[in-house]
């Protein structure tokens, strides 16, 4: 078979990940754009791994290691987003801004601080969908 | 084009469908179904090219745990169930360029590169699972332990986090 | 070590010396007046040298090549300097004596005797010096130390402000006399005077250069030696100490222009133009300063005047061609002129104030200073035996020779220079009678230490009374003082130029009519003030009624130079602090204000939005590899 049937689908995931960390307010959908790039990067590893036949097979022992390291790291991303759903209570990302510089200097944004502010928007968020939805969250 | 091409193109097509819903869809768990999906796809794509072994570990660990893993953070971070208003950010214009140009550019130095190649699957399949174990435990074996003194890191890392930002939020 | 060279390194040793000696009183006087002892013993042994054998010597310490004509470190003897540095180490002396007792108990004694040694070294080195540009260098050295010590008292802003307007206004003069030296040296090709004094014989540039040349070399002798229209300086630095004044003021650095002239005579007399310019400005400065020494009320600013006066003399005799006449009159002023200041050193040291006014009847109190200034005002009149009459009579027997010997294009300036020289007579009899009576004579004032002064101030007095009596006999032979200023009688390594003849030495014995015409002359203008002080005690210059203002302020010189000079320049200065400050102050902390808003404006980028940071840092990673992609491919 064509090797470029392979590669095509694997930027077009890619290009789609991309989209996803770029574009997405939820932390934890970002997490599922990255791993639909990690999967790209899969794709391509064993693609190329078949066409060049490899004795080594270095390109499957590279996605199985990715595959690894893409587990390990969901895990701890999560960690990640637990902890600061706890402290700001959102993982809106377009909230969080405690990266920002100011300038009167750092720490003077982010939700930590606005905690009330914060859940004023999560609330107005859940409210909205729960006039449109109708049904419990 | 022989058979191949069609059934690898068209795993790749649903592949990249789901992959769109999970880029675009408006409901968060819906997202994370579709993830599924665009998973179970690139495993038949493992398939097709003979990394059998590969095609299984991918839907035991990515579907069977990366994806539960997800949908216990959706969750536990309270998402909500139905669809969102305003889930993606309105700056989309400038992502979806961006993603764009990006693929643009890995497609086309991949193509201009390997575009004409084929790959010969006859003889014996490159990826079932007694190449692949042997070619781990010869070749691979230090990476191997590395990576799982690295998944036992990142078991402590995630307790410590928790354990952290649990004490925080207490005091 | 040749004598010229130890006439200036010895004050210079001095003065350095001095600076260790900051604070401890006692050992800076004893340092100062043992250097200007050991200067008067070399300077003296040289001048009899020069009297009884001629001393012609020229030496140079070094080439200095700088792409054009070089500068030599080189120091002449002859006739001309080792009279004139005699002058300078006696005046010097009796200063540095007479300061010991008058700024004894001055903390700042110290550094001041060691700029007056300094001072002295410089005036050696104008004296000694055989290129322009050494001469140049002691020049400068001159005019700062007079700043420095005009401006002794700092803490008086009258002292603060004649100094500066001291150093300001020779400046400008000095401005122009660089440019003489250097249009002199580049166009004739040397620095050194003894080339230029036989480089003149052989036609040593255009005539119209080298009058120009002259004319700026005579912009500094008229700043240096306060003539008009630079002379406004000399009456406000009697804001310094009376000693000062009668060293820098009276005797040496004022008496430095005279100098230059004089050792580039040779080069002047082929500039005719230039010397009868001299002439014509010394003449109307002669008798404009008399004028308004007659009205001052500041027995310092009378002298100062004085100065400026007979200053003018020198040059007008220098202009008129009358050289000896001119250098005999510097020798003798130099002599009654510190005695004069020196003594109205005495006179303020005891009243306690310089106004002429507030004296009165002192000759009882302090009999010697009243002798010996007695003696120093008849000399400054012109009566005979004193030294000044000599001096004075040749001067105009010199112009009377310039009336027969010039050339008929200009002829009127001989006869200009003597008209106005006897008008003088009269106006200077008349105000050295008014110092004398108001000072010495009416009622008495009531000093505070009613007794005569001590025998360190004391005795520089007499000893300059003496030489004032003395002096003028030295004139009366052709062998005698023209032969000792010595002429053009050089002889220069290598051998091929020849002794050059030197000048008739012309008589310096007074004529018989100018005699007469001058005593007559002094006698008016004494009898005039007398009979005025008799109809009023108070100051004889009161009658000159709204004349007086006039003269008192300088003829309002000093008023146009601060229309025209002072006031837009303070205003540059402050539109320049202006300018400093908005213009180049606010374009540095503007710098800073611009990288201010520069980085807060780059710093809204920064909003914690990660997404978007991850979003531009793709789209210019792409950008690159398309952009490399292009490159490679071009």
């Amino acid at each position: 078979m064509h090797l470029a049937v392979p590669l095509v689908i694997a930027s077009a995931l890619f290009a789609i990940g991309v989209y996803a960390v770029l574009a997405r307010r939820n932390a934890v959908l970002v997490l599922m754009g990255v791993e639909l790039m990690l999967n790209a990067v899969n794709l391509l590893l064993v693609a190329f791994d078949v066409y060049l036949r490899d004795t080594l097979h270095t390109g499957q022992a590279l996605t199985l290691f990715v595959i690894t390291i893409a587990a390990a790291e969901i895990g701890l991303g999560l960690a990640i987003v637990l902890a600061v759903f706890r402290g700001s209570a959102t993982i809106d990302l377009d909230l969080l801004r405690t990266l920002a510089d100011h300038d009167d200097g750092p720490d003077h944004d982010g939700p930590d601080h606005d905690a009330p502010d914060a859940d004023e928007d999560h609330d107005t968020t859940i409210g909205r969908q729960a006039q449109r939805s109708g049904s419990p969250p | 084009m022989t058979g191949l091409d069609v059934v690898i193109g068209l795993l790749g097509l649903i592949a990249v469908g789901a992959a769109l819903m999970v880029a675009v869809t408006r409901q968060l768990v819906h997202a994370a179904l579709w993830l599924v999906v665009c998973l179970a796809a690139v495993a038949g794509c493992f398939l097709v090219l003979t990394a059998e072994f590969l095609a299984w570990v991918q839907v035991l660990i990515y579907v069977g745990a990366i994806v539960v893993i997800l949908l216990f953070g959706l969750m536990l971070t309270r998402a909500p169930i139905g669809p969102v208003t305003d889930l993606s950010r309105p700056r989309r214009l400038l992502a979806g360029t961006v993603a764009v140009a990006v693929g643009a550019v890995i497609v086309t130095a991949l193509l201009m590169a390997f575009g004409g190649a084929t790959i010969d699957l006859s003889g014996a399949p490159q990826g079932d699972a007694t190449t692949t174990g042997t070619v781990i435990f010869r070749a691979w074996v230090l990476p191997f332990e590395i990576i799982s003194l690295l998944l036992l890191s990142a078991l402590v890392g995630a307790i410590a986090l928790s354990r952290a930002s649990g004490d925080e939020v207490d005091s | 070590m040749t004598p010229a060279l130890a006439a200036i390194l010895v004050p210079a040793l001095a003065a350095l010396v001095g600076l260790t000696a900051l604070g401890r009183s006692r050992r800076a006087a004893a340092v100062a007046v043992g250097g200007a002892l050991v200067t008067f013993a070399v300077t003296a042994g040289t001048a009899i040298a020069n009297v009884v054998d001629g001393v012609a010597d020229s030496a140079s310490y070094g080439l200095i090549p700088n792409g054009t004509a070089p500068m030599q470190v080189a120091l002449r003897l002859d006739g001309l300097s080792a009279t004139v540095a005699i002058m300078v180490a006696a005046v010097a002396l009796a200063v540095q004596i007479y300061s010991v007792s008058y700024l004894g108990g001055d903390p700042r004694y110290p550094s001041y005797a060691a700029l007056i040694s300094l001072f002295t070294a410089a005036m050696m080195l104008v004296v000694h010096a055989d290129d322009l540009i050494i001469l140049l260098i002691g020049w400068e050295v001159m005019g700062i130390c007079s700043y420095f010590l005009v401006a002794h008292h700092w803490e008086l802003r009258d002292a603060r402000r004649a100094g500066v307007k001291a150093f300001l206004v020779t400046r400008i003069g000095d401005i122009a006399f660089m440019f003489g030296i250097f249009g002199l040296g580049l166009g004739s090709g040397t620095f050194r005077i003894s080339d230029l004094e036989l480089l003149v014989g052989d036609d040593l540039m255009a005539g119209n250069t080298l009058t120009v040349v002259t004319l700026l070399l005579l912009a500094g002798v008229v700043g240096k030696s306060a003539q008009l229209p630079l002379q406004v300086w000399l009456p406000d630095a009697m804001a310094g100490p009376t000693p000062v004044s009668a060293l820098i003021h009276a005797a040496t650095m004022v008496a430095a222009g005279v100098f230059l002239v004089a050792r580039l005579y040779d080069v002047f007399l082929a500039a005719p133009a230039t010397l009868a310019v001299l002439a014509v400005i010394a003449a109307i400065t002669m008798l404009g300063a008399a004028l308004a020494a007659l009205v001052q009320p500041d027995i310092k600013r009378v002298l100062a005047y004085s100065t400026i006066s007979q200053l003018a003399y020198m040059l007008a005799a220098l202009g008129v061609q009358a050289y000896e006449a001119g250098m005999f009159h510097l020798i003798t002023h130099g002599a009654f002129k510190a005695l004069l200041f020196l003594a109205a050193g005495a006179l303020i040291h005891v009243v306690g104030t310089n106004l002429l006014p507030e004296m009165g009847g002192l000759r009882r109190i302090m009999p010697v200073t009243f002798v010996t200034m007695t003696i120093g005002l008849a000399a400054l009149i012109g009566i005979p035996p004193f030294s000044g009459f000599f001096s004075k009579e040749a001067i105009f027997v010199g112009a009377e020779e310039a009336i027969h010997d010039g050339s008929a294009a200009t002829a009127w300036v001989p006869w200009f220079v003597l008209v106005v020289a006897m008008i003088t007579v009269t106006v200077t009899a008349a105000y050295a009678t008014r110092l004398w009576l108001l000072a010495f004579f009416g009622t008495r004032s009531a000093p505070a230490q009613p007794h005569e002064v001590g025998w360190t101030m004391r005795g520089p007095l007499v000893v300059l009374a003496t030489a004032t009596v003395g002096l003028g006999v030295i004139g009366l032979r052709n062998d005698w003082f023209p032969a000792w200023l010595d002429r053009l009688t050089f002889t220069v390594e290598p051998a091929g130029i020849t002794d050059l003849v030197p000048a008739e030495a012309t008589l310096l014995a007074p004529g018989l009519v100018t005699s007469i015409a001058s005593l007559v002359l002094a006698a008016i203008g004494a009898g005039l003030t007398y009979l005025s002080w008799r109809r009023t005690t108070a100051d004889p210059a009161r009658l000159l009624g709204r004349l007086e203002p006039v003269l008192d302020r300088g003829f309002g010189v000093d008023s146009l130079y601060d229309r025209i000079v002072v006031r837009p320049a303070r205003r540059i200065a402050a539109a320049t602090l202006v300018a400093d400050r908005d213009v180049v102050g606010a374009a540095v902390t503007g710098s800073g204000t611009v990288s201010q808003r520069l980085g807060a404006a780059v710093r809204r980028s920064q909003d914690g939005d990660l997404q978007r940071y991850l979003t531009v840092l793709l789209a210019g990673t792409v950008l690159v590899i398309v952009a490399a992609w292009i490159a490679a491919g071009t």
